[in-house]
């Protein structure tokens, strides 16, 4: 399988996009570019459980290696293991269903295509490299798009949330960038991560190195107390804008934290372990009881994904296989279902024109497929066993009380408490919207879903059940190169 | 001694066409324009290396390929001015200016002596400001030809001090003796500051920088962007000759120097461009945050560090001339130069937009446009010294600078209008300019290549 496929497919795509005129067209170009994305991304995890069945032990497989720049040591060079191949999944099918949920955009439709492919480009790269410098690249690529997104198609106080959103992300990859010069020099030269993974960096320089990195990364993540663009940048980016901002925007700071600080930089990553341990356990709750306060539902949606995302730092920071696991099924999970949810949330807002909990009602009486959805995907939230939501969550509980002392069991319980709270504000939420008596008579006469949106409601769901239902091709995917990780924190 | 040459030549015929019948602008600017680019192209070829008239003037692949870039800027300012050009009184005037600066540019960067050296880059200034005041019935016009030659003049001033001071310490003028004798004492250093400063007048470094804004706000576009463009690279390039070969010595006492002068343009640079709502003035501010950063390059002080400097000129080039280019367009069509003017642009214009936003992108550095890179490198060259809090400062600056290029973007594609700029008639010559602007912002970055090559000349 040749790893270039997967970044010519939306590249192609994109400039389709730029070439054809009219809206149909370019709804279908996207719509097919995006298809094909899928499905060369399933035959890229097909390729890879070939090759991990046939005992093909290298760390990272079908690898490509171009060198850019000499001068520099800068190579394009990308290749895949099992976290890859799970995220690039997981990118593919928010990207199928955010274009599809974006069907009826009439303003610039053209522009808005090609931002959300050049936005899953920048998603797609950044998974592949395994250069520094091409993985940095990609990261910020994908940061104007969403600015674009957010200003142009947004609503409610949009030229703030994209401001803020803009810079926030960019003093991210501020972060990132000192840290990753600092990695160049100490290398010798040096962007390739497996060649700075072999390396013994001495502890003081990688205790001055890896907050630069971790704190880069977090950003993106919504680490607290760098999360404050999240809510502003969600609710007030269109539909498919919110879909991919905390479907695999965020994803992309969790697992440039995972693979470049915890990675390469293990000393730094124990050292700092119970700061993040901290700060994740205070999103977690802080993240959980703010939702509580919100009527908006899409405030309500991003402040817990804080509190979701939360659950992936933390297991992370605890340094065990099955935590970092659990870390990653939670960032995978997590994308599914946040970008079903604010697809839902879209919807619901198409046809009724308010996000408010309190102004909604009775609309499974008239929108009984978007309300099930709604359904099932808040569920997923609060973890019901079946869905994803319960497996990735157990995977992290269980790894995170592995460790067997006073704090991390504190952490974990808190964490663990959150759970309540979601169930509270989920149903609260789903309850008023979906249930009672319609409240306003205008809504009576709203239509279900049209085609495009069961489409995109449906992959959506595929993946949440699939790994509900089946999670350890899952697991399988990602224990393997988990173990690598937690391997070289150990100092095998 | 080719590209000197072949721009005397042109200077000449201009000179002659001059003297001769007139012939309408319409007539004279395309030919002009192909002499350019014929400059340009035959910059590429039959370079040779080596010295002239007991080492006054030496050459080699890499001042020849600065040369080039230098051309092609004189090129693409002849094809993105179309509009004003066309509507001068003065055509063949304005030519014989810029490319007798553009002269002096070409003997500076191969000057191998102080004393051609204070006379190219006399040659380089004088004219330019005789261009500033080409807007004749301007006030503004004027005021700024004003401000430029008093200002350079004074600079020109320090300078032959400092080069008086230089000769009376050392006994020489050669460029290849002085490293020999550069003793560091005290004098030498007070000689080297006056030297120093003179650049940082033309390169405006702050605090040298008073005079840009005013300057690029009253001349026309044309000059503006010959100033902030090819002139700025000239002394760039020159600076790094300098600093690294004569001054080589000197090099922990002008590194902090560079650091604290680059921390210092970056930051006010940055700040300043935040509150001006012209847009020359903005992009006047937004090119002192610019030369910062090139300083960040140049206090690499290694081979790879001119390289990159030599790069990000070329990037900064062709990003700073497409907004000049658009700035000129709509200036000239319809006289606004606000920022606020700019809102709802994309509405009418989506090409202007376009090329606007990809240029501004490149400034501020971000991917996948030129100068993602050209500002990777130079961060990268510039770390090599383990300075971290530099580096952090930088990339800290980066921020700010976004701030400020997405306010322009926003006021383009995001703000709404109720009389938005009509739709334009862009003329083809400029329409040819801001297209190989716009290519090479997008693939001077992802083609590797051109830097190896540029490492390649050393």
């Amino acid at each position: 399988m040749n790893l270039l496929l997967l970044l010519g497919i939306p590249l192609l795509t994109g400039l389709l996009v730029l070439l054809v005129s009219t809206k149909v067209q370019v709804r279908w170009v996207s719509f097919v570019g995006a298809t094909a994305q899928l499905i060369a991304s399933f035959l890229l995890f097909f390729a890879f459980r070939t090759e991990i069945a046939d005992q093909n032990t290298a760390q990272f497989l079908f690898e490509v290696d171009y060198t850019l720049i000499e001068s520099f040591n800068i190579h394009f060079h990308l290749g895949v293991d099992g976290i890859s191949v799970a995220m690039i999944l997981l990118t593919s099918f928010v990207v199928v269903a955010g274009i599809l949920v974006s069907w009826n955009i009439e303003k610039m439709t053209k522009e808005f295509y090609f931002l959300l492919i050049l936005l899953s480009l920048g998603a797609y790269g950044f998974f592949l490299s395994l250069d520094l410098f091409v993985l940095f690249f990609f990261l910020e690529m994908a940061v104007i798009p969403k600015y674009l997104l957010i200003g142009i198609w947004g609503s409610g106080k949009k030229d703030y949330s994209a401001n803020k959103l803009a810079l926030m992300l960019m003093g991210g990859s501020a972060l990132i960038l000192v840290g990753m010069l600092g990695l160049y020099f100490i290398g010798g030269h040096e962007f390739n991560i497996v060649h700075l993974s072999k390396l013994t960096i001495s502890t003081d320089y990688q205790h001055l190195i890896f907050p630069f990195l971790f704190l880069g990364f977090g950003v993106f993540t919504a680490l607290f107390p760098f999360h404050t663009w999240v809510p502003d940048g969600h609710s007030s980016a269109p539909t498919a804008g919110s879909m991919f901002l905390a479907g695999i925007s965020m994803k992309l700071g969790g697992y440039g934290c995972l693979r470049v600080a915890i990675y390469l930089l293990p000393e730094g990553a124990k050292e700092y372990a119970h700061i993040i341990i901290v700060l994740s356990s205070i999103a977690i709750l802080y993240g959980a009881f703010v939702t509580m306060m919100q009527k908006d539902l899409k405030y309500m949606n991003a402040y817990s994904s804080i509190s979701h995302v939360g659950f992936s730092l933390l297991a992370m920071a605890m340094l065990t296989q099955t935590a970092i696991t659990g870390a990653l099924m939670q960032m995978i999970s997590h994308g599914l279902m946040t970008a079903l949810f604010f697809a839902v949330i879209g919807m619901i807002y198409d046809r009724t024109h308010t996000r408010m909990v309190d102004e909604m009602g009775g609309l499974m009486k008239t929108m009984p497929f978007i309300t099930t959805v709604l359904f099932l995907v808040g569920f997923c939230s609060l973890g019901l066993p079946g869905l994803s939501g319960f497996v990735a969550e157990m995977t992290v509980f269980v790894g995170s009380w592995q460790v067997d002392d006073w704090f991390h069991r504190a952490a974990t319980i808190a964490a663990i408490m959150s759970i309540v709270v979601t169930a509270v504000y989920i149903l609260r939420a789903i309850g008023s919207t979906a249930m009672g008596p319609i409240k306003n008579p205008s809504f009576a006469t709203l239509k279900d879903a049209t085609w495009n949106e069961k489409l995109a409601a449906v992959i959506l769901l595929i993946g949440i059940i699939g790994i509900g239902i089946a999670p350890s091709w899952l697991s399988n995917l990602l224990k393997p190169a988990a173990e690598i990780i937690t391997n070289r924190i150990m100092g095998k | 001694m080719k590209t000197e040459l072949i721009v005397t030549i042109i200077i000449f015929l201009l000179l002659f066409i001059k003297l001769g019948k007139d012939i309408k602008n319409e007539q004279l600017l395309p030919f002009i324009q192909f002499v350019l680019l014929v400059n340009f192209i035959a910059s590429f070829f039959y370079n040779v290396d080596g010295s002239l008239f007991g080492d006054m003037f030496y050459t080699n692949s890499l001042i020849a390929f600065e040369k080039s870039i230098l051309s092609l800027g004189v090129y693409l300012i002849s094809l993105l001015s179309t509009d004003w050009l066309k509507k001068t009184s003065h055509l063949p005037e304005f030519f014989i200016l810029m490319l007798s600066a553009l002269l002096g540019m070409c003997l500076l960067l191969s000057s191998g002596n102080l004393l051609i050296f204070y006379l190219s880059l006399e040659l380089a200034t004088i004219p330019i400001a005789a261009m500033s005041n080409f807007d004749l019935i301007k006030k503004r016009s004027s005021e700024a030809a004003m401000k430029m030659i008093l200002s350079s003049a004074f600079s020109s001033g320090i300078l032959l001090f400092g080069i008086s001071l230089i000769y009376g310490i050392t006994g020489t003028i050669v460029f290849a003796e002085l490293p020999k004798l550069a003793d560091g004492s005290s004098l030498f250093i007070m000689a080297f500051v006056f030297l120093f400063s003179s650049f940082a007048f033309k390169l405006s470094i702050v605090p040298f920088h008073l005079w840009t804004a005013d300057v690029y706000e009253g001349s026309p576009i044309a000059v503006t962007s010959f100033l902030s463009v090819v002139s700025k690279a000239a002394i760039a390039f020159v600076l790094l000759t300098v600093l690294s070969g004569v001054f080589q010595p000197l090099q922990d006492i002008w590194y902090v120097l560079i650091v604290v002068l680059s921390v210092a343009s970056m930051l006010i640079g940055n700040l300043f461009a935040l509150r001006q709502e012209n847009i020359k003035r903005f992009l006047a501010f937004s090119s002192i945050a610019q030369v910062g950063f090139i300083l960040v390059g140049v206090s690499g002080n290694s081979n790879i560090g001119i390289s990159s400097v030599v790069y990000f000129m070329l990037i900064y080039m062709v990003s700073n001339l497409a907004a000049f280019g658009v700035a000129s367009v709509i200036s000239e069509q319809t006289g606004k130069e606000n920022i606020s003017d700019y809102k709802g642009l994309y509405k009418n214009n989506p090409l202007l937009g376009w090329v606007l936003a990809l240029a501004l992108f490149s400034l501020a550095g971000i991917p996948p446009t030129a100068g993602f890179f050209g500002k990777l490198y130079l961060l990268t060259t510039g770390g090599s010294k383990g300075s971290y809090l530099f580096i952090s400062i930088a990339a800290l600056n980066m921020i700010i600078s976004l701030f400020y290029y997405l306010r322009v973007v926003r006021a383009v594609f995001i703000d709404k209008n109720n009389q938005p700029i009509e739709k334009l008639t862009i003329q083809l010559p400029v329409k040819l300019a801001l297209f190989v602007c716009s290519v090479s912002i997008v693939l001077l970055g992802i083609m590797g290549w051109i830097f190896d090559y540029i490492e390649s000349l050393h």
